[in-house]
């Protein structure tokens, strides 16, 4: 019986494919929609197509009347369930009561107004065709300079500035340094609105038993149990009476890192009608409802001197947050200016947030959440000092970099860098491109009348989110091993991925620290019955943080292993290594397994041991990690259409110690991904009413395969100190390296016309605008 | 209306409605839920079957214009337990993360390598182009085509 494997190899850090791919890959995983119920009821949900109005009345008779229609109900049955929640705290912020269905007012282009529930979901949908509602349209706001202006309309009455928040972050001298610098810089630079766009739209089940009490609630997120706490909170449960599982979920990028009212909305129907009921939202749905990310507009000075020192940064941010706060909505921004200083020496920065209102869909936390915002403003900035200074932009980001010798370092924002050697990955970029004779290239081409790029992003982000003193809502992670009589490991944790593979990686740390067979490790996340308490997938975290905490659980079993064993062998000079320990003076064994079963029969116990083989650890992060990088990218431009044609790609990451690199260049490529988006296609776009141009995948230009370029993907390893697997993160490094590089190289192609800034995205058009009309 | 199909080389005879997209036919009657719905408007991907050996999204399609035809879907892939060589080729090169688009993305890239043996990257990129994955970059599911030609070639 005792099949474990004894093994010396180590898994970490091995290429090895991943565990959960068998499911994926014949089709059958079960995502919320695969999920079916004897009963299931079908949800259909009634938004508003205008930004601001009032309802005048709602008209559910002729909806009511349709075969199938269980119920229906509005705003005014729902008005109890507590209001969707923002997890942010910021000094005076303004928070408007966000009910799960609209009452007498909308505020955004697919504000839920009504939920219609039927047993069939082609009759929901035209149920839901059927409810008139009485509308007096109101002016909107859909652009948040124009927010915060003077006699824009209000998006909330009572708030008529349009203003949330105003917050103001300072260290150092900057006055100080800007009244000593020898040149200073200065532009306004804006990241766009972006739809996160999860290949999966969001999705819910509602079960209600109400003998027990119990309510089941399958949602597609990345944070179960914020979403058992918050929403039974919302619908007046007791927690421990609600059951949060995330299923398989099809991506989420921070856009499932949320309490959504269609959640606690699900919940509430289920328990009405004593039936199952499932809403899966519609692409549309999902573009004009779930969070969007970004929405910056930055007004940034950079205070230098003639030697390329940079000496001081300022920055006024202006955040677009749409008409709610949604969990995090307001804290993204602050992230931003965290980061602003990048990785640069620069001690005096001044930063400061006006959070605006609109008429739009809120803002949230979108793959690098903050970091790309301001890794793409001060890399802009450096590049833009760089012109100024006609420096090579290499040369002064080499002279500003943060010192190697100077970690653990305290940047002016209040954040310590853990370690780093920027150098050394822009040092490795430049020579894979051999940056030199493309620079004699690129002169050469000029000459020529051609327009090739080369740009240079390093980047700096902040990972392993984090201490729980800087999160709302506890920033540790908690990992489960139970070792079963058999010698079988079964791993829980209270992260949630949803694509990044922590079934295999945590499964290689298991193996490695216990010496058994990975195929004998099972992985388990995702529901709150089975797993302890834990916070999630996000922010660059789960192998920083829920790793750190596998690794301390499975310690507290290793050291219990060895007293059984020696305990067993009677011996107390004993060694726990390869899944067997052993006698170091008899050289008599005992296997892992054998010591499993004892532990449970439990015939003997050591002094002061407790029957059984299973650990729960809380981990505490004394501190963020701070991954780096350098992307390199050179493109050419299409003289006659504007096209940025991507010549290379060449992203080297450091991001710690790397336990599977498949999965880590899997994790570049799709950050790539979404910063070459950014960069060259995406952009949510609204016109003056608050309507969303770009509301489905024939008008949002996601990258798809033809548009991407070979991603030339390498890494240099410094880790990180705060943990014991001296890991940092890496699932937002590529969105947060690339889309600075992509626009400073765009910048330097077209800079002989003159050109010294391009906002995103770089479409041909724009492009085509500026090489027609000369500079910028 | 009555119809009759071969999913995965079994034979179906249902009655439908006129207006069941085949997709809704696929997953919520006959209980093959692989294929999936990213979008409803064709736009994705996610749904691709086979459609008497060629690649169609199911939901722009209604289950009635499918009456008389032969499907497989991602179920139908391996024979007795063994992966077809493109699911086996998606595993090694990491071919997916999520999953959500990985069902459709190995029907359209299935279809690539039996038009063309041994397609170029920029083949394999166009083939795949109307499949939109919002994880991988791409690169690993370009890998997995290239090493199942390489593995078929063998």
């Amino acid at each position: 019986m005792a099949s474990t494997i004894t093994k010396v190899e180590k898994l970490v850090g091995k290429r090895i494919r991943r565990r959960e791919d068998p499911r994926l890959i014949t089709g059958t995983a079960t995502y919320v929609d695969d999920i079916q119920m004897p009963g299931m009821h079908y949800a259909a949900i009634v938004r508003s197509p205008h930004a601001a109005a009032r309802i005048r009345s709602i008209d559910t008779k002729a909806a009511a009347e349709t075969p199938s229609v269980a119920a229906i109900y509005t705003g005014k049955d729902t008005a109890k369930v507590g209001p969707v929640p923002c997890g942010a705290s910021l000094p005076g912020l303004r928070i408007p009561h966000h009910y799960i269905l609209a009452t007498d007012r909308v505020y955004f282009v697919g504000h839920p107004v009504a939920v219609v529930v039927a047993t069939d979901k082609y009759l929901a949908r035209d149920a839901a065709e059927k409810i008139e509602i009485d509308w007096e349209v109101l002016p909107a706001v859909a652009d948040p300079e124009k927010a915060i202006a003077a006699g824009a309309p209000p998006v909330h009455p009572e708030w008529p500035d349009n203003v949330a928040f105003n917050y103001h972050q300072e260290g150092g001298d900057v006055d100080k340094a800007f009244a000593e610098a020898e040149v200073v810089v200065k532009q306004r630079i804006t990241s766009q609105r972006l739809i996160p766009a999860a290949m999966e739209t969001r999705g819910v089940v509602a079960e209600w038993r109400a003998a027990d009490r119990q309510l089941n609630l399958y949602t597609s997120t990345q944070v179960p149990h914020l979403v058992r706490t918050l929403v039974a909170g919302m619908l007046g449960l007791e927690e421990n009476r609600m059951r949060v599982i995330a299923p398989e979920v099809g991506g989420g990028f921070g856009s499932k890192l949320n309490i959504y009212a269609e959640e606690a909305l699900m919940g509430f129907v289920a328990m009405q009608i004593g039936k199952p009921v499932k809403w899966i939202e519609s692409r549309r749905e999902n573009f004009l409802t779930t969070i969007q990310g970004r929405g910056h507009v930055d007004y940034f000075e950079l205070a230098a001197k003639k030697d390329g020192t940079i000496l001081g940064i300022k920055l006024k941010l202006i955040q677009d947050l749409g008409a709610y706060h949604q969990l995090l909505t307001p804290a993204i921004p602050t992230l931003s200016v965290l980061m602003m200083p990048g990785l640069y020496r620069t001690q005096n920065v001044r930063a400061d947030i006006i959070g605006a209102f609109t008429n739009c869909v809120p803002t949230d936390a979108y793959r690098g959440a903050g970091r790309p915002e301001a890794t793409h403003g001060i890399e802009r900035m450096v590049d833009i000092l760089a012109a100024e200074l006609k420096m090579d932009p290499a040369e002064i980001r080499i002279k500003n970099f943060v010192h190697r010798e100077e970690f653990p370092f305290p940047t002016a924002t209040g954040l310590m860098y853990d370690s780093g050697n920027y150098a050394a990955p822009l040092d490795k970029a430049m020579a894979t491109v051999d940056y030199k004779k493309l620079r004699a290239e690129q002169a050469e081409a000029r000459k020529q009348g051609k327009f090739m790029g080369i740009g240079i992003c390093t980047y700096g982000e902040i990972c392993g989110f984090g201490p729980s003193p800087a999160t709302p809502a506890g920033g540790w992670e908690s990992a489960t091993v139970k070792i079963e009589p058999s010698g079988k490991v079964t791993v829980l944790t209270g992260t949630c991925s949803h694509g990044q593979g922590e079934e295999t990686t945590f499964a290689q740390i298991a193996a490695d620290e216990l010496g058994v067979d990975i195929d004998d490790i099972l992985v388990l996340r995702g529901d709150t019955a089975i797993v302890p308490y834990g916070i999630g997938t996000f922010g660059s975290r789960a192998t920083a943080i829920g790793g750190t905490a596998l690794y301390f659980a499975l310690q507290e079993l290793r050291d219990k292993v060895k007293k059984f064993g020696a305990m067993m062998l009677e011996s107390d000079d004993v060694a726990f290594a390869n899944g067997r320990v052993t006698c170091n003076k008899t050289g008599q064994s005992k296997s892992f397994a054998e010591i499993a079963g004892a532990t449970y029969r439990a015939m003997k116990l050591p002094p002061n041991t407790e029957p059984g083989l299973q650990s729960t650890h809380f981990w505490e992060p004394p501190n963020f990690t701070f991954g780096f990088g350098a992307h390199i990218v050179i493109t050419d431009i299409d003289k006659d259409t504007g096209q940025v044609k991507i010549r290379r790609y060449v992203a080297v990451d450091d991001c710690g110690n790397i336990l599977n690199p498949l999965i880590v260049d899997g994790q570049v490529h799709g950050g790539v991904a979404q910063g070459l988006g950014q960069a060259l296609w995406e952009q949510a776009v609204y016109d003056d009413n608050g309507q969303l141009i770009t509301g489905e995948y024939m008008d949002y230009a996601m990258p798809r395969a033809h548009m991407m370029p070979w991603v030339e993907s390498d890494h240099t390893i410094t880790p990180s100190p705060v943990n014991p697997l001296g890991v940092k993160g890496v699932g937002e490094a590529g969105t947060i390296g690339c889309s600075p590089a992509v626009v400073n190289s765009v910048v330097d192609a077209l800079s002989p016309l003159g050109v010294r800034h391009l906002d995103m995205p770089l479409t041909p058009e724009k492009i085509w605008k500026v090489m027609a009309g000369g500079k910028n | 209306m009555k119809i009759n199909l071969t999913i995965n080389g079994k034979k179906y005879s249902p009655d439908v409605e006129p207006r069941l997209l085949l997709i809704h036919y696929l997953r919520d009657v006959a209980g093959l839920t692989g294929s999936h719905i990213g979008c409803e408007t064709s736009l994705c991907g996610a749904c691709t079957v086979e459609l008497d050996g060629k690649a169609v999204k199911s939901c722009s399609m209604f289950a009635v214009q499918a009456d008389g035809a032969s499907l497989t879907t991602i179920e139908g892939l391996a024979e007795n337990g063994k992966l077809h060589g493109m699911q086996e080729a998606f595993w090694n090169q990491h071919g997916a993360q999520c999953g959500f688009c990985t069902p459709g993305m190995i029907m359209a890239s299935k279809q690539i390598l039996d038009r063309n043996a041994n397609p170029t990257d920029d083949e394999i990129r166009h083939g795949i182009e109307g499949n939109l994955c919002r994880c991988t970059g791409y690169q690993h599911i370009v890998n997995a085509v290239r090493a199942a030609a390489a593995a078929a070639g063998k």
